[in-house]
C-alpha cells in the first residue's frame, strides 16, 4: 500500500537532520499561518501563484533561488566546519550524513540556486529589454517555474523523510546503482532533477521563442542589449543540453527501477558512457549559468560608466563562440579515465580555446570603463569584484584544461576552488549584481547602498579567505569529499577556509538586513521615474514597477541602446515625446495550471521515490487532466481598457516630466 | 614544470589585466575631474585586434605545451629506464586497495612496497565502484573501473614513505581509503618479497570474495601467495563485482584512523 | 549622478499600430506557437539522439545473450513502418480537414490515424512481449536495455500522441474549429510527423543494421 515508506524513513535517531527539518518545518508552518491569519492567501493566489506575468514569475524564481541559497549555504558551513574539526577525529558528521550534505550542497546550488536565479532574471528582464508585453508562452512559463519549485521541494523533503543521495552532485554509477546505493537518496535526486529538468526545458523553449520571434519593431538582432544576446545563447544551450540530462538520468532510473543494464557492472553496462553523457550536458550547463551573468555585467559596466558597451559586435561574437564551443570540451572532466594522449590533448586545447572569447569579454568590459564616468554603486562593485576574481578562476581553469596538470590536480581541492572561483565569482556575483541593479525596476524602490556595499566586501573577502586555501590544499594533494583526514599540514588551511565561510555568512546576514531595511525605508529609496541608474536599455523606459502590460504602446526602436537615444532627445528638448494614442490592451489571463500541475508532480515524484505506484498513477492522471481542463477554457485573455492604460502611463509620464523640470537643460 | 610555465605565461597577461581593472576603475571614477571622458566611444578596430590577438597567441602557446605534455606525460606511456619495470596489479575495493605482484606471487592490502629507482607499471581495475589511484608525490592519478583495465607508470626516485589515496569519491568509507607507499632500495624490496612469500593467507577467489565485502579502514596485511590469474578474473568479471552494502539502510560505523 | 534622469517614449508613434498583447502584435500567434513547438521537438530529437548514442555504444554488449540478428523480425517491422507512414499521411489529411472545417474529413482522417497508430503499437507490443517471453527482456543485457529503451521511448511517444489525438477530437467536437484549437492541431501534426522521422532513423539504425550484423 505505501511502498517502501514506513516510520523507519524518518531519522528519529539522527538529531541533526531531525532538528534541521524541524526548524524548516516550523518556519514553513509559521509563514503559512501568518499568510492565513493576515488573509493574504487570496491575494497571493490571485496575484502571484496563478500569475502568468513574466515579471512576477521572474521574481518568484529569484525568491526560490535565494531561499535555496540559504539552505545550500547551511550545507557549506557544515562541510567547512566538519573538515576544520575532523583532523584525526570523526568530527560531528558521520560519513553517511556528510556524504548527503556535499551531494545536496552541489545539487541545490547548481539546480535550485544558480539556475532559478539566472532564469528568473532572464524572465524578468528580457521581455522588457526587447520592448514586448509578454513572453511567447506565459502559461508554460508558469508551469516551468512551478516544476522547478517541485524539484526543490522534493530535495528538501528528503531532509526529513528518508535520505538524500550520497553520491555527489552528479551520481556516477556504479556507486549510484541499486547495488551500491540501495536507499532512496539517489531516487530523490533523480526525480527532483527530472521534474525540474522539464521545468528548465520549458523555460528554455519559452525564452528562446521570445527572443527569436517577439521583439519590438526595429529591435533587430544587432540592436538587442547584450543581456538579450546572452539570454539567447543560454537558452539555446538549455534546449540543446537539458534533453541530454533527461535521457541520461532516465537511463539511470531504468537501471534502478526496472533492472536495466545501462551503467551497471553486470551484463555489459558501460560506466564510461554515463561519464560522457552527463558531461555532454554538464559542461554546457556551466555556460548556461555564466553567459547570462556576462550579460548582466555588460549592462552594469556600461550603465555605471555612462558609456555604451565597448566592442558590441565582438561581445556578440564571443558569446556565440562560447555557446558553440561549450559542446566540444566535455571530456576535460575526465582526462584521468585514461582515454589516451591524443584525445586528451585535443579536448584540452579545445577547452583552452574557450578562454579566448572569455578573455575578449574581460578586455571589452575594461575598455567600456575607459573614458567613462564611473559611479561606484553596489552593482558596479559586484562587477569589478567579478572581473578580478574571474580572471583568476579562468587562469586556474586553463591550468586544469592542461591534461598533464589535470592528472595531478583532478578531483582535488584545487578543482573545488576553481569551480567555486568561477561560479561564485562569476555566476553568483553576476546574479547579485543583477538583483541589485533590477530590484528598483521590480519593486519601485532601491536597495540600501551602504548595507549592499558592506555585504559585497564580506562576500569578496570571505570568498578569497575560503577558497585560496583550497587551491593550496589541492596542490598539497588533498582530494575532495574527505569526511576526515590525518595530515597535520592540511589543518591550518582548513581552519582558515572555515573562517572564510564565516565571513561569507556575515555577508549573507548583511544582505538579509539590506532587504529588511530597504523595505522599511522604501519611501526614502523610492524610484519615481523608473530610471534610477540613468540606464540605456528599454526596461528603464517603463515605470518602476512596470505595469502588467509593460509598455503602454509598443516602442519602435531606431538605434542601439534604444532608451538612451530617446532620453537624450528628451533632455535636449526638455520635454517628453508625444503622448501615444492609448488603446485597449489584451493580456493573458492568470491560470492555476502551473501550480496544480506542480502539485501533482510533487505527489507523483514522492510516490515514485517510495514505490507507491497507485498514487503515482493517480497523480500522473491528475496532471494530464489539469492540461485538458486548461485546454478547455474559452477565454484566455482579458482586456485592459484604454482609459486604464492612459491613467497608468500618464502617472509615469508626469513623474518623468517633474524630474525633467528639476534638472537643468542638457548642454 | 608545466604547471609553473603555464602559470607564468598566464600571469603575464592576467596580472596586467587585474592592474588595469583597478587603474581604469579608479582613474575614471565620476569624481575625478582630470580624467578624459569619452561618453560615446564604443569601437576601435586596433584594440579589437589586440583583445582577440593576445588571448589567441597565449592559448596557442599553451595549447602547444598541452599537446606535447599530454603525450610526454601520458600515464600509459612506459618510462624510459634501464631497469625492467616491476609489474603491480592494483584493485580498488570497498574501501581498501589490493596490490598484487604477479611475478613475485604475493599480494598486499593497503600497503604498496616498491623498489626505489625502478619503474613500476600498474594495471588497475576496480572490484566495485569507480575510484582513482593517486600517489600525489609520485605523479599522475588514474581511474579504476570494474570490468576495465587502466595503465599507469610511476617511479620513486629515492627511498621513502609516501601517501597513496583514492582520489575519486566512492562511498561512505572513502576518507579511509588511503595506503602507505614504501619505496625501498632494490635489495630491501627483494628481502620484503622473501619475507612475505608463503607467510599468511593465500589470495584466491574465496579469500577475494571475503575481501570484496565492504569494510572501512582495513589494517595493512599481506598474502603469502596470490593466484596469478586473479586480476584477469576480476577484469573479465568471472569473479562477481563487490556486493555493496548488506542491507537497505546503511549502517556504516565510523572508525577514523587515529593512529598511524 | 542624479538618479532621476528623465525621459519617456519619445519614439512612440502617435498612431499605434499594435493591438492585443505582444504575441498577437509582433508575429502571429500561429507562427509563434508552431515555432516554439518546433524548438521543443528539436529538444526531443536531441533526447532521442542520446538514446541512439547509447544504443550504438551498447550494441555489442550482449553479455552472452541474443543479438539483434537473432531477434529482429523484419516482416513485423515493415508492417509497423507501413502503419506509421500511412498514419502520417492521414494525419496530414486531418489537418487539412480541420483548416477547411470539414467534419467528415477531419473525423475520418483522425480515426484512421488512431487505428493505424494503435495498430503500430499492438505490433510493437507483440514484438516486445515475444522477446520478453523468450528470455530476451531488457534486463538480459546492456544491448537489450538500450534496444527496449530506444524503441520503447518511441512507442511511448506514439501512445502519448494517441492520447493527444483523442483529446483533440474531443476538443473539436466540443468547441468547434476555434483558432487556438487549430493551432494545437498544427502542433499535433508536427509532433506526429516528427515521430515518423525518428522512426525512419530507428528503422535504419536498429532494425536494418541490426538484422544484417
Amino acid at each position: 500500500m505505501w511502498g517502501k515508506l514506513s516510520w523507519a524513513a524518518i531519522p528519529f535517531d539522527q538529531p541533526i537532520p531531525l532538528i534541521a527539518s524541524g526548524v524548516v518545518g516550523f518556519a514553513l508552518v509559521a509563514v503559512l499561518a501568518l499568510i492565513a491569519l493576515k488573509g493574504w492567501l487570496p491575494y497571493l493566489w490571485r496575484e502571484w501563484i496563478t500569475s502568468v506575468d513574466h515579471k512576477r514569475i521572474g521574481i518568484m524564481y529569484v525568491v526560490l533561488a535565494m531561499v535555496m541559497l540559504l539552505r545550500g549555504f547551511t550545507d557549506a558551513i557544515m562541510m567547512r566546519s566538519q573538515q576544520a574539526l575532523a583532523f584525526r577525529s570523526p568530527g560531528y558528521l558521520p560519513p553517511e550524513h556528510y556524504d548527503q550534505i556535499f551531494s545536496a550542497h552541489g545539487t541545490l546550488m547548481i539546480f535550485f540556486v544558480a539556475m532559478p536565479f539566472v532564469i528568473g532574471l532572464m524572465n524578468f528582464v528580457t521581455p522588457l529589454q526587447l520592448g514586448v508585453r509578454d513572453v511567447a508562452f506565459p502559461t508554460l512559463n508558469s508551469v516551468g517555474f512551478w516544476l522547478t519549485a517541485t524539484g526543490a521541494l522534493l530535495v528538501n523533503i528528503s531532509l526529513l523523510v528518508g535520505e538524500f543521495a550520497r553520491t555527489g552532485w552528479l551520481p556516477f554509477p556504479p556507486l549510484s546503482e541499486l547495488t551500491y546505493s540501495p536507499g532512496v537518496g539517489v531516487d530523490y535526486y533523480l526525480w527532483s532533477l527530472q521534474i525540474s529538468g522539464v521545468g528548465a526545458l520549458l523555460a528554455g523553449v519559452n525564452l528562446l521563442t521570445t527572443v527569436l520571434k517577439l521583439r519590438a519593431p526595429g529591435m533587430t538582432y544587432m540592436r538587442m542589449p547584450m543581456f538579450c544576446w546572452t539570454t539567447l545563447a543560454s537558452n539555446l544551450l538549455i534546449v540543446a543540453a537539458f534533453p541530454v540530462l533527461t535521457a541520461t538520468l532516465a537511463m539511470l532510473l531504468l537501471d534502478r527501477y526496472l533492472g536495466f543494464h545501462f551503467f551497471t557492472n553486470e551484463a555489459g553496462g558501460n560506466v564510461m558512457m554515463f561519464m560522457n553523457l552527463i558531461w555532454v550536458w554538464g559542461h554546457p550547463e556551466v555556460y548556461i549559468l555564466i553567459l547570462p551573468a556576462f550579460g548582466i555585467f555588460s549592462e552594469v559596466v556600461s550603465t555605471f560608466s555612462g558609456k555604451p558597451l565597448f566592442g558590441y559586435r565582438s561581445m556578440v561574437a564571443a558569446t556565440m563562440v562560447i555557446c558553440v564551443l561549450s559542446f566540444t570540451v566535455w571530456l576535460h572532466h575526465f582526462f584521468t579515465m585514461g582515454t589516451g594522449a591524443d584525445v586528451n590533448a585535443l579536448f584540452g586545447i579545445a577547452s583552452m580555446i574557450i578562454a579566448v572569447p572569455t578573455g575578449v569579454k574581460v578586455f571589452n568590459w575594461l575598455f567600456t570603463m575607459y573614458g567613462g564616468r564611473i559611479v561606484y554603486s553596489t552593482p558596479l562593485l559586484w562587477a569589478l569584484g567579478f572581473m578580478v576574481t574571474f580572471v583568476i578562476g579562468g587562469m586556474s581553469g586553463v591550468l586544469l584544461a592542461n591534461p598533464p596538470a589535470d592528472f595531478v590536480l583532478h578531483n582535488s581541492l584545487f578543482l573545488v576552488a576553481h569551480f567555486h572561483n568561477v561560479i561564485i565569482g562569476g555566476v553568483l556575483f553576476g546574479a547579485f549584481a543583477g538583483y541589485t541593479y533590477w530590484f528598483p525596476k521590480a519593486f519601485g524602490f532601491r536597495l540600501h547602498e551602504g548595507l549592499g556595499k558592506a555585504s559585497f566586501w564580506c562576500w569578496i573577502v570571505g570568498f578569497y579567505v575560503t577558497f585560496m586555501p583550497l587551491y593550496v590544499l589541492g596542490l598539497m594533494g588533498m582530494t575532495r569529499r574527505m569526511q576526515h583526514y590525518d595530515v597535520a599540514a592540511w589543518r591550518p588551511w582548513l581552519l582558515v577556509a572555515a573562517g572564510g565561510a564565516a565571513i561569507i555568512l556575515i555577508g549573507i546576514i548583511l544582505q538579509t538586513a539590506q532587504l529588511v531595511v530597504s523595505i522599511r525605508r522604501r519611501a526614502d529609496l523610492r524610484d519615481e521615474t523608473g530610471d534610477p541608474w540613468n540606464g540605456r536599455s528599454l526596461e528603464w523606459a517603463t515605470a518602476s514597477p512596470p505595469p502588467v502590460f509593460n509598455f503602454a504602446a509598443t516602442p519602435r526602436i531606431k538605434n542601439d541602446d534604444a532608451y538612451w537615444g530617446a532620453k537624450q532627445r528628451a533632455l535636449q528638448e526638455s520635454r517628453l515625446g508625444e503622448e501615444p494614442a492609448y488603446t485597449d490592451i489584451e493580456m493573458p489571463r492568470n491560470t492555476p495550471t502551473g501550480f496544480v500541475c506542480a502539485f501533482f508532480a510533487t505527489i507523483m515524484g514522492f510516490a515514485l521515490i517510495w514505490h507507491i505506484w497507485w498514487i503515482a498513477g493517480l497523480a500522473l492522471f491528475g496532471s494530464y487532466a489539469t492540461f485538458v481542463v486548461f485546454a478547455w477554457r474559452d477565454k484566455d485573455e482579458y482586456v485592459i481598457p484604454a482609459e486604464t492604460v492612459a491613467r497608468i502611463d500618464r502617472a509615469n509620464r508626469s513623474a518623468r516630466n517633474a524630474a525633467l523640470a528639476r534638472r537643468p537643460a542638457a548642454p | 614544470m608545466i604547471l609553473i610555465d603555464s602559470v607564468a605565461v598566464m600571469l603575464a597577461i592576467v596580472l596586467p589585466t587585474i592592474a588595469a581593472t583597478f587603474a581604469f576603475a579608479w582613474w575614471f571614477r565620476a569624481s575625478n575631474e582630470k580624467a578624459r571622458r569619452l561618453p560615446d566611444w564604443d569601437y576601435s578596430g586596433r584594440i579589437e585586434l589586440i583583445v582577440w590577438g593576445i588571448p589567441l597567441l597565449v592559448i596557442m602557446l599553451l595549447g602547444g605545451v598541452a599537446w606535447i605534455g599530454s603525450h610526454d606525460l601520458d600515464p600509459a606511456k612506459p618510462l624510459t629506464s634501464n631497469t625492467p619495470p616491476i609489474e603491480v596489479q592494483a584493485v580498488s575495493l570497498d574501501w581498501k586497495w589490493l596490490f598484487i605482484y604477479p611475478k613475485q606471487g604475493v599480494a598486499s592490502v593497503n600497503r604498496l612496497v616498491i623498489p626505489a629507482g625502478a619503474p613500476v607499471h600498474f594495471s588497475l581495475t576496480s572490484a566495485s565502484v569507480m575510484n582513482a589511484f593517486f600517489i600525489p608525490q609520485l605523479g599522475s592519478m588514474i581511474y579504476t573501473m570494474n570490468g576495465m583495465t587502466t595503465q599507469l607508470n610511476l617511479q620513486a626516485d629515492a627511498p621513502g614513505v609516501f601517501r597513496g589515496i583514492s582520489s575519486h569519491y566512492s562511498g561512505d568509507g572513502f576518507s579511509d581509503m588511503h595506503f602507505d607507499v614504501v619505496a625501498t632500495p632494490a635489495a630491501e624490496f627483494e628481502a620484503w618479497i622473501k619475507a612475505t612469500r608463503n607467510v599468511g593467507p593465500t589470495l584466491n577467489s574465496a579469500s577475494y570474495a571475503e575481501l570484496a565485502r565492504q569494510s572501512i579502514n582495513a589494517h595493512p596485511f599481506s598474502f603469502g601467495a596470490a593466484d596469478p590469474d586473479l586480476f584477469q578474473q576480476i577484469v573479465s568479471q568471472k569473479l562477481p563485482p563487490g556486493p555493496g552494502p548488506s542491507s537497505g539502510r546503511p549502517d556504516v560505523s565510523v572508525s577514523p584512523r587515529t593512529e598511524h | 549622478m542624479t538618479a532621476f534622469e528623465a525621459a519617456a517614449g519619445r519614439e512612440n508613434p502617435s498612431r499605434p499600430t499594435t493591438l492585443g498583447h505582444a504575441a498577437a502584435a509582433l508575429a502571429s500567434k500561429r507562427i509563434v506557437t508552431s515555432y516554439g513547438f518546433w524548438i521543443f521537438l528539436l529538444s526531443d530529437i536531441i533526447m532521442f539522439s542520446c538514446l541512439f548514442a547509447a544504443y550504438a555504444v551498447l550494441m555489442g554488449d550482449t553479455a552472452g545473450g541474443p543479438t539483434g540478428r537473432e531477434l529482429f523480425n523484419l516482416r513485423n517491422v515493415e508492417l509497423e513502418t507501413a502503419c506509421l507512414l500511412l498514419s502520417s499521411f492521414t494525419c496530414g489529411l486531418a489537418g487539412v480537414g480541420a483548416r477547411a472545417h470539414r467534419g467528415s474529413l477531419f473525423y475520418g482522417a483522425m480515426t484512421t490515424t488512431l487505428m493505424l497508430g494503435a495498430g503500430f503499437l499492438s505490433l510493437e507490443t507483440r514484438e516486445f512481449a515475444g522477446m520478453i517471453a523468450s528470455g530476451a527482456g531488457p534486463t538480459r543485457s546492456a544491448f537489450l536495455s538500450a534496444f527496449f529503451t530506444l524503441v520503447g521511448c518511441h512507442g511511448l511517444h506514439v501512445s502519448v500522441g494517441l492520447l493527444w489525438l483523442l483529446t483533440m477530437m474531443a476538443q473539436v467536437f466540443a468547441k468547434g474549429y476555434r483558432e487556438d484549437i487549430l493551432r494545437r492541431m498544427l502542433c499535433f501534426g508536427l509532433f506526429w510527423h516528427a515521430l515518423d522521422i525518428i522512426w525512419v532513423a530507428l528503422f535504419t539504425v536498429v532494425y536494418l543494421i541490426g538484422a544484417r550484423q
